[in-house]
């Protein structure tokens, strides 16, 4: 059994009211439901068509939902997606594996290291390779390293969301921290590519881990302000308390995944279940929520960054020395000095970039617990040097789908609370 | 939504689910091989069920795919989803592949994954290419929701039509879309029309119709539109998204 943490939800007096039930703002919230009685007939029941996006702040990008009200309770609600739609699928078709690689940056880009890592660990099962120990160490770190900027970023976006300000700010200082961490490994912030079929584009440089390690000496820190600034607010409970909640049979019958899945109840992480890069050897617990609302994916995403700074503590540990891309000359270029001063190297470096390498006949489905749930990216090979088939399995689309069963019965604005706590990101839903 | 304000957040309200099953320690795979790894018993335990709707299957990279006739799908799922000896409860993705070859046919994928057993099984069915055999399988929507908006996906890409589906329209194409289906291996990368046709299309559009009717219907917003407006959109005219 794998380990697994419950989360107590323990609340102050500050978010109860006298008879231990949690505050909750706006007040008067209940009596919307059923029309008070000797109510004139006439003004039930008339419907409201409203518009939210598809360029509105609250909305996290491009979505649009259309909602049908009643007062001010959502009856039902429309989404509409695909404004960002680029037809990554359709260009992998005609690249080759390694050339892939930047467009996995752009579609969940708050993720992208995670998403470069997650695309070659695919793309290495199906080319049969077996990557380095100190590349695997460092895949860790590169993809607990991009859930804390999407943590954060989901944090301080739905901070904002629901009117508080000053953990927005803390944590975009935290993710830029990690950015320049990131910069100073990849050389880019958000588009990173950082990874090659075999390897990685580059080991760290001196003094990176250092770096790494003076910012896991900080970051809990601002958790904690966070945490003693959020947790046990009574505005902050009142916003999230009881809004759309999923049961766990609900949440896994949707196809929910990541934090929506876990504050449902269902302790399901990849990395405990199916895990990949060594994860089972690291000792870290999963948060799981038992509310299924969205104070309890608050929660279990706070709880989730504190984790993935226990993980990359223990990865600093274990770093090993050695090579970082394999030794198979038919996956990994020549050096940069040989390829431009031996003949044999520069045909070498020429063919694997003309003609690009080729993976055996097959396909292969490799998951991966992204901040959002479970990305996969799915590859079917005719034996050619591009992918006959490139999908990309979207966590937060599968997630948004079940928003019209979210929201529905809700406040309007409730269905901003909502829309935030499931963390999506256009990019990736549109792809 | 009353008695969920009124809930104690203190009281769990569900009990927790824990994946696989006791003793269990799942570890990362080492050194899979590309062909004959271990079949997963589900296999056998749908040929025992179902028979001859079942067909081949392989196991490439440890990962089995099971061939199932087409009309048997949504039956196969809803047993593999209840039947407590397999519990596939959750369905990762809806996808389809079409091979660069005129006649192979094209495939439809389901991924599913028992989140009880740990165990991961692929589902595909076949639909040739001959022209005559309609691009339709069973929705498994009634199996799982989750397979909403994958299988609105999957027809948006590929034209493939899931029966049974409730709400089976483009997804990531506007609605209006005439290019055909972009995955499609005939469908070229830079899309059916020119540019000059595109731009004609996106200039001529009525920005304003950005209802459908079906939204307009169900609150009664239509009778209070502009006369005008009312004719266009009662036109049928959209842009949809």
């Amino acid at each position: 059994m794998a380990a697994t943490k419950t989360i107590e939800v323990a609340l102050s007096t500050t978010g109860l009211t006298a008879d231990g039930k949690p505050m909750r703002v706006p007040l008067g919230a209940e009596g919307l439901m059923s029309a008070p009685p000797g109510i004139e007939p006439e003004l039930q029941g008339e419907h409201m068509l409203i518009n939210i996006g598809p360029q509105h702040p609250a909305t996290h990008g491009v979505l649009r939902l259309v909602l049908e009200l009643d007062g001010e309770t959502v009856v039902r609600c429309i989404p509409h997606v695909g404004y960002l739609h680029c037809g990554f699928e359709k260009i992998g078709e005609y690249r080759q594996y390694n050339q892939i690689i930047p467009w996995t940056d752009r579609e969940d880009y708050l993720n992208s290291m995670g998403n470069n890592c997650a695309y070659v660990l695919g793309a290495e099962r199906l080319f049969g390779i077996e990557i380095t120990e100190r590349c695997k160490v460092l895949r860790v770190i590169a993809m607990e390293l991009s859930r804390i900027i999407s943590h954060l970023v989901w944090l301080g976006t739905t901070c904002i969301d629901i009117g508080a300000f000053t953990p927005f700010l803390w944590s975009f200082q935290e993710r830029e921290n990690v950015y320049k961490l990131l910069e100073g490994w990849t050389g880019a912030r958000l588009t990173t590519s950082g990874t090659r079929v075999g390897g990685m584009i580059a080991d760290v440089p001196d003094g990176w881990v250092e770096g790494l390690r003076g910012f896991l000496d900080r970051f809990p820190k601002t958790l904690d302000q966070v945490d003693r600034m959020l947790t046990k607010n009574a505005i902050w409970v009142g916003r999230t308390v009881g809004l759309g909640v999923m049961s766990p049979e609900e949440a896994l019958n949707y196809g929910l995944s990541g934090p929506m899945l876990r504050a449902s109840g269902v302790a399901y992480d990849v990395r405990k279940d199916f895990p990949y890069l060594d994860y089972e050897t690291y000792d870290f617990d999963v948060p799981v929520g038992t509310n299924g609302d969205v104070y309890d994916r608050f929660l279990v995403r706070q709880e989730e960054l504190r984790q993935s700074v226990r993980i990359l503590e223990q990865a600093l540990k274990r770093l090993p020395d050695g090579p970082v891309n394999v030794d198979d000359p038919r996956i990994i270029l020549p050096p940069k000095h040989k390829a431009t001063s031996e003949m044999e190297s520069m045909i070498h470096h020429f063919k694997l970039v003309m003609e690009g390498p080729r993976p055996p006949i097959g396909e292969t489905y490799v998951p991966i617990e992204s901040p959002k749930g479970e990305k996969g990216y799915y590859f079917v090979s005719d034996g050619t040097a591009k992918p006959v088939r490139w999908r990309i399995r979207p966590p937060s689309y599968v997630n948004l789908s079940a928003i019209p069963k979210m929201v529905e019965g809700h406040l309007l604005s409730d269905v901003i609370a909502i829309n935030a706590s499931i963390d999506i990101v256009m990019g990736e839903i549109d792809r | 939504m009353s008695e969920h304000l009124t809930q104690d957040h203190a009281a769990p309200a569900f009990a927790i689910v824990y994946p696989g099953q006791p003793g269990d320690a799942p570890a990362t795979p080492k050194q899979v091989p590309h062909k004959g790894g271990a079949v997963n018993p589900s296999v056998a335990a749908l040929r025992a069920k179902f028979g001859p709707v079942i067909g081949r299957h392989d196991v490439v990279w440890n990962e089995t795919t099971v061939f199932v006739q087409r009309d048997k799908v949504a039956e196969v799922c809803a047993w593999l989803q209840s039947d407590p000896a397999q519990s596939y409860e959750y369905l990762s993705d809806v996808t389809a592949v079409e091979y660069r070859d005129a006649v192979r046919p094209i495939e439809v994928v389901w991924h599913l994954r028992s989140i009880k057993f740990r165990r991961f099984l692929r589902l595909k069915t076949e639909l040739p290419k001959d022209g005559k055999t309609p691009l339709e399988v069973p929705s498994v929507w009634g199996v799982w929701k989750g397979a909403d908006w994958l299988e609105r996906e999957c027809y948006d890409m590929f034209g493939i039509k899931f029966t049974g589906h409730p709400d089976l329209r483009r997804i990531l194409m506007w609605e209006q879309y005439k290019e055909g289906f972009p995955l499609r291996k005939d469908f070229p990368m830079r899309g059916r029309f020119s540019r000059s046709e595109q731009l004609k299309n996106a200039l001529s559009a009525n920005p304003e119709a950005r209802y459908s009717m079906e939204e307009l219907s169900i609150a009664d917003a239509f009778e209070d539109l502009p006369h005008d407006m009312r004719k266009r959109i009662g036109g049928g005219e959209r842009t949809g998204e």
